[in-house]
């Protein structure tokens, strides 16, 4: 917990007050907070070298290249990839899903085909999915996972006509951790290809490509202390090469005559426009700085913080709690329901009190529905927050009982 | 100055002209998906004036409230009177300001009872 004092120092917003007191951040799972080092690289980035990428000879280009680059570099070691060229940026976890459904689906993807999802899916990893199923002619089929993260129809849904299946590795709603075990060994046997979503799990436990070997993993910086504008895509090579572009234009052509285009090399091809270098770097600064924090003691200090709440909230009678009391499968979310007081009014209240809560559906419908839900509060942990913060809320959330029901 | 006073409160617990209308000219029901609320209005009206308003609804506080408050203030108004009402009047009337996220909250119900009299205006 020293460590955490200390490192909260490296994020202003912190330290900012809102009602006399600093702001209690627990919308991780939307957006994390960035720490001064994040900041002042984009400063440095416009200060210093700004300057367009990969096509300029002068000095400052060269320097913005090279540092873009090495954040390319930095993301295939961390996430233990075989080439860097393995590794496309995007402007988020969004788009990344939506280059692979247009540049590998509308290629591969033919009538009477199926694509996999499930039912824990954000509405990104799902609509793309929806709209090329109905594009193509394919059908949309969907896992169903019981609460311990187990799905229970992995036979009736994967099968020899699938050739995709595009899964989560952490709900964004809930905070579940699927365990994708048999969807992976049944995908493979059916020859399918695999995409998974780690926008939730990436920035909490890192990925090791070493370990798991799906096709496709996407993740977004802002969630790691990046800043936002920036996606990773990655795509095994073998399965890269398959793939035509995305979007036409400026930096993924090698050769362009009124006839005839060459494309670019990988993964260049992919990566056409402008990117966002000053945040691209500034989330090399980002991985720099989960880089020298040691991830498994983060791990143990949001599984700490997830455990307390829990027990905290289990407290008060009023609260029903919507995500699995269990850090083996539980990745640092917490959605609830203060018993009949809708989550936008407990949204409100905490807001008042200096709590930033996630409410609402937090786009994932279908998930919602299957539990019978319109919306619920959602509180989700970072390496920053503190046991002191869950109290302030556990007080404020009494608030809220006081406010609806006391004046009886 | 505070948007959970005790005014909102009851009429959210006891909301006004919170019923079915029976025989009413128009039901129009309208939704607010950021929240998943829910309204649905009905209307009586004579000669381009409201006689007549209920309304049904699954919500927030704020929409709820607003709703009920919204339909006493209705009654009796002209289509012109009630075209007039904005966010303003409506932020006066539940004696509080609302943030951004919160304002189409307290607007559904005013908002589905001016879509209603359109509708009634184009079906002349």
């Amino acid at each position: 917990m020293d460590q955490v004092k200390k490192l909260r120092n490296d994020f202003p917003i912190l330290k900012g007050k809102l009602i006399g007191r600093p702001l209690i951040y627990l919308d991780n799972a939307a957006t994390t907070q960035k720490p001064n080092q994040v900041i002042s690289k984009l400063c440095e980035f416009y200060e210093n070298y700004n300057s367009n990428i990969h096509r300029a000879v002068y000095a400052i280009s060269e320097e913005a290249t090279i540092a873009y680059e090495q954040v390319r570099t930095k993301i295939a070691d961390f996430l233990k990839a075989e080439d860097p060229a393995e590794i496309i940026f995007t402007r988020g976890t969004t788009e990344s899903i939506n280059l692979i459904a247009y540049s590998y689906g509308e290629k591969n993807i033919k009538k009477g085909d199926e694509i996999v999802v499930s039912d824990l899916e954000h509405h990104s990893n799902f609509l793309p999915w929806k709209a090329l199923c109905e594009r193509k002619g394919a059908k949309l089929k969907v896992l169903e996972s019981d609460e311990k993260g187990d799905f229970v129809n992995i036979k009736d849904v994967i099968g020899k006509k699938t050739k995709l299946i595009a899964v989560t590795l952490m709900s964004n709603a809930i905070g579940l951790i699927p365990n994708l075990k048999e969807v992976f060994e049944a995908g493979k046997k059916a020859g399918a290809k695999i995409l998974l979503d780690g926008a939730q799990y990436v920035p909490h436990f890192g990925f090791s490509l070493e370990e798991t070997d799906p096709d496709f993993l996407v993740f977004s910086g802002h969630k790691m202390l990046g800043p936002m504008g920036v996606g990773v895509l990655y795509v095994k090579m073998e399965t890269l090469e398959e793939m035509d572009p995305f979007l036409y234009g400026g930096e993924m052509v090698t050769e362009v005559t009124e006839k005839d285009v060459t494309w670019n090399d990988l993964p260049y091809k992919f990566e056409a426009g402008t990117p966002s270098v000053a945040d691209v770097i500034s989330f090399g600064a980002a991985l720099d700085y989960l880089d020298k924090i040691d991830m498994t003691e983060m791990q143990n200090h949001i599984n700490d913080l997830t455990e307390y709440a829990f027990k905290q909230l289990n407290k008060i009678d009023e609260i029903s709690i919507v995500s699995p009391d269990n850090t083996d499968i539980n990745g640092g979310v917490i959605a609830f329901n203060v018993d009949d007081v809708h989550p936008h009014d407990v949204g409100t209240i905490l807001d008042k009190e200096g709590i930033a809560v996630r409410t609402g559906h937090h786009c994932a419908q279908p998930l919602m529905n299957k539990l019978g839900l319109t919306g619920t509060v959602r509180i989700s942990f970072y390496l920053y927050n503190t046991k002191e913060e869950i109290e302030i809320l556990v007080n404020a959330l009494k608030k809220v009982q006081e406010i609806f029901f006391n004046e009886e | 100055m505070d948007l959970y006073a005790e005014l909102i409160l009851d009429h959210y617990k006891n909301p006004r002209n919170f019923k079915e209308l029976e025989k009413a000219d128009i039901v129009f029901e309208d939704n607010n998906p950021l929240c998943g609320d829910k309204v649905k209005i009905f209307l009586k009206v004579e000669n381009e004036q409201i006689k007549e308003v209920s309304f049904m609804g699954v919500g927030c506080a704020i929409s709820i409230a607003a709703s009920s408050m919204i339909s006493e203030i209705v009654m009796n108004k002209t289509y012109e009177d009630v075209f007039k009402i904005d966010k303003n009047q409506v932020e006066k009337m539940m004696g509080a300001e609302l943030s951004v996220s919160r304002v189409k909250c307290a607007m559904l119900g005013l908002s589905a009872i001016k879509k209603a009299i359109k509708i009634l205006q184009n079906e002349k």
